[in-house]
This record gives C-alpha cells, structure tokens and sequence, in this order.
C-alpha cells in the first residue's frame, strides 16, 4: 500500500477551490430564496388562512417525506417530460430550486416554533396600542423569533452548503464533479476527493464562526 | 349620550368557559374623571380593562367613547382597531417590545398607527421620555432596565397615543416594594394632567389620594361605588366592608 500523494493533493486544492464560488452561490441564493419562502410558510401555518393552510400542509409534508435526491431528480429529469413546455432547466437551477424547496419545508417548521414561542404579552402589547396583525408580525413577532430560530437556522444553511454536492448528480461540474474529472485522469480517487472533504470542512467551520458572531448581534436587546 | 369625549359602558358582558366574569357592567366616566377600581381577585376587574382595549372580546355591550360607538355582537375590525387607539394600555407585566429599545417602545404606534414623520415621532417621543424621567435611558432595551423603569416607559408608551382614556391593569403589583413608588409618581402626574384615567390597583392610599370615584367590584359587578371618603369611611355593602378590613390587616 502506498502512502497519501500529497503533493498531487496540493496540486489539486487550486483546481477543486476554483469551484468554490459556484457552491457558495448556490447555496446562497437558494438559502435566501428559502429563508422568504419558509418565513411566509411560517406566518401562515401560525395564521392559519383557510384552503391555504391546507396547501401549506401538503406542501411541507412532502418535501420532508421525501429524499432530496429524489426531489431533485424529479425537478431535473422528470418536469420537463410532463411539462412540454419547460425546457429542460439547467441543472444549477434545477439544484437551486430543489435546495429552496426541501429546505424552505425544514426551515418553516423552526420558523413556526419560533414565532409561538414570543411570549403573549407581545402580541398584547402590539394590539392595545392599534398595530396590524401584518405590522406586529413584521415589526415585533418575527424580529424576536428570529433569534429563537437563528442557531437552527444556520445548521440548515451548512446542510445546505453540503447538500449542493448533489448537484453532480444533475450533471452540474461543482467541486464533486470537477474532482471526479480529474481523479478520472489520475486514478487518486482518495486523494481527490479528500480534497473535496477538507474545502467543506473548512467552510462549514466558517460558517460556525460566523454563527457566534450572529449570535451575538442578535443577543444585543437583551444583554442585562 | 355622553359629552364628546366621555366613555359610556353599558350592559357589557363576557364569560370564560361558561362562567361570567362580567355581569353586564353599566359605568358612565366623564372626560379628565379619574377612576379606579378595586376589589378581591377574580372578580372582574382586569377583564373590564382588557375588554375596552377589546384583548378581551365582549360577549355583548355597548362601549362609546367620544364620536365612537362599538356594539359587541358585531364589532368590525374597524371599530376595534378605533376602540384600541382611543384606549392606551398600561399592563401588570410591562410587555415592553423585548426587541425596541425606550424610545423606540414609545414611538413604534405613533410611526405604524398614527402614522407620523419619523422626525416628528422623535421628538415627541422625547418629550415624553422626559416626563418620565428617563431621558436618559432612551437608547436601553428593556432587558436592560429595572422594573419600575420598564412599567415608567410603559406608561409613555399608552401616554404618547394621546388616547381619549388611559387603562392602568394593576400596573404595580409585579414591582419590587421599593419601586412602586417611582410608578405611582408618574401615575400622579398623568391624573394631574386631567387625562380620563380607569385604574385596577391594590394600592388602596394611592387610590384614596388620586381617585375622583371609586368603583368596588365583585361577582362580575360593581356593586358599590362614591368618593374616596364615602368607600373608605362609610362602607354600605357587606361584601366591600370585608374586603376593606381583610386588606387592613
């Protein structure tokens, strides 16, 4: 057995970190997309509008019953067969749209428990001065859910960031897919995609960086 | 019915789960009359307050305040939004906006509700954080201040809607003794101010001292009301008579 070639794996890091930027966009436009819809998802599920609610319910029901990898899938492969009209979609988008969809269900549920944790003396508050249901929520209710929610929320967004490596199997060249090609050449299966597990790890140790600092600012209203 | 800017209550009732907690309360208060209600827990008093910033939803009644007039069995949105601005709320627990620092609490409905410049909602809210006495506290959280501060800025908050009538729900009783007396200060300086005031409280030498009338409740009912003196020195209802020598000790 030989030992790891280290040198081809340095070689390799420049090539692999090339594709970086292509995973962070992904992941962000699909988390901010995500973050709009499960928050609206969220608001009503508290609500509760009749018809819709019950949409709502499907909705978050199947895209939490079902593999990521499937949904994806069906996005990709599937709606355009039963669509004539969509075209087959790129698979960035495909990747995105699945991402946004299967996380917004996640995150809405977090949203959701958030929101009814505020405690009642806020709502209370916001109608005995003449507030809105919609300005309360907006100004008062989700600001202070937000922080409730936000640890859970970031976990979600670094399964997020992982899960775009799923967008290789929808044909997409992002660091799995470019690892491939090149360990294809080389026959350094190990030492390549070794190299895609350190980039991840890097980023997502990033990301748990980030969280405290978020943390922290979110913490501001209520140092004692 | 009443003068332009009295509050008329009549026939109004709620029940929780069966059992009425208001027994169709009838009660004329005139404008800058100062009222406060007291009597045993349980009997009421809270749910009349809420009821007429509609927290609590009537079951039936009347309540009228200056030009307006809402009938419980059906309140439209409209009417209960008019009824809640008229009204300012002061609460037991504060219910600060955990996530508004001072000045931000007290601007919040003159910005979203009434609609005012920003620059305006400022120095109005300023105004009124002074009168509190907590200038200099305008940029703290509530998490940041004491109880009787917190309740101070709550009371700013209800005093800057300009309500028509300020509703005060037993607002020291979470206090800590030794703050009680800040709050009951500012209170003292919004009753000088010939604001129309309905207060629920336990401190019975405040509610001697402040009182135009006073408004004995129990069983969901006012049962006996007068001046300060006739309450307090000449008694008539049995009920008001033992709930004034418990409370003596």
């Amino acid at each position: 057995m030989q030992g790891l070639d280290i040198g081809y794996m340095v070689g390799l890091m420049p090539v692999i970190l090339s594709y970086v930027p292509l995973t962070l966009a992904m992941a962000s436009v699909a988390m901010v997309c995500a973050l709009v819809l499960s928050a609206l998802l969220a608001v009503e599920r508290v609500v509760r509008v009749p018809i819709l609610d019950w949409l709502v319910i499907v909705f978050i029901s199947f895209f939490r019953g079902t593999p990521l990898l499937v949904q994806l899938f069906l996005f990709y492969y599937g709606l355009p067969q039963v669509l004539s009209v969509l075209t087959r979609i790129d698979g960035v988008t495909a990747a995105i749209l699945g991402l946004m969809l299967h996380f917004a269900a996640y995150m809405a549920e977090s949203i959701r428990a958030a929101i009814i944790s505020v405690d009642r003396s806020q709502w209370e508050a916001g109608q005995s001065i003449g507030m809105t249901q919609w300005q309360l929520m907006q100004r008062i209710i989700l600001p202070q859910a937000a922080r409730v929610a936000a640890p859970t929320l970031v976990n979600y967004f670094i399964d997020m960031l992982k899960a775009t490596s799923l967008a290789f199997t929808l044909g997409v060249t992002e660091m799995m897919g470019a690892a491939q090609k090149e360990a294809a050449g080389s026959f350094l299966y190990f030492e390549a995609f070794l190299v895609v597990a350190v980039i991840y790890w890097g980023m997502v140790e990033a990301l748990n960086q980030g969280q405290k600092v978020l943390e922290s600012y979110l913490d501001k209203a209520y140092a004692r | 019915m009443t003068s332009t800017t009295g509050i008329s209550i009549r026939g109004l009732t709620k029940t929780f789960g069966g059992k009425p907690v208001l027994d169709g309360i009838d009660l004329d208060i005139a404008a800058g009359e100062r009222v406060v209600i007291i009597g045993p827990s349980g009997t009421g008093k809270s749910t009349l307050l809420r009821c007429l910033n509609y927290l609590d939803r009537p079951d039936a009644g009347l309540i009228s305040i200056g030009d307006l007039s809402v009938d419980a069995a059906h309140a439209r949105n409209s009417d209960i939004l008019g009824l809640r601005r008229r009204t300012g709320f002061v609460f037991q627990n504060y219910a600060l906006f955990a996530n508004k620092t001072a000045i931000e609490n007290i601007m919040e409905a003159l910005i979203t509700v009434q609609r005012l410049p920003k620059s305006e909602a400022v120095a109005r809210a300023k105004a009124v954080l002074a009168e509190t006495g907590l200038a200099d506290k305008a940029d703290s959280y509530p998490a940041a201040l004491s109880g009787g501060q917190q309740q101070r800025v709550g009371i700013g908050r209800a005093m800057a809607l300009g309500a028509e009538l300020m509703l005060f729900d037993e607002p020291t009783s979470a206090l800590d003794p030794e703050l009680v007396g800040e709050v009951l200060d500012l209170m003292r300086r919004v009753a000088e101010q010939r604001q129309t005031i309905l207060i629920v409280t336990h401190e019975m030498q405040f509610a001697r001292e402040i009182a135009d009338r006073i408004l004995f409740m129990h069983g969901g009912k006012i049962v006996e009301q007068g001046t300060p003196a006739q309450i307090f020195e000449a008694p008539q209802d049995v009920r008001l008579r033992r709930f004034l020598a418990r409370i003596d000790g």
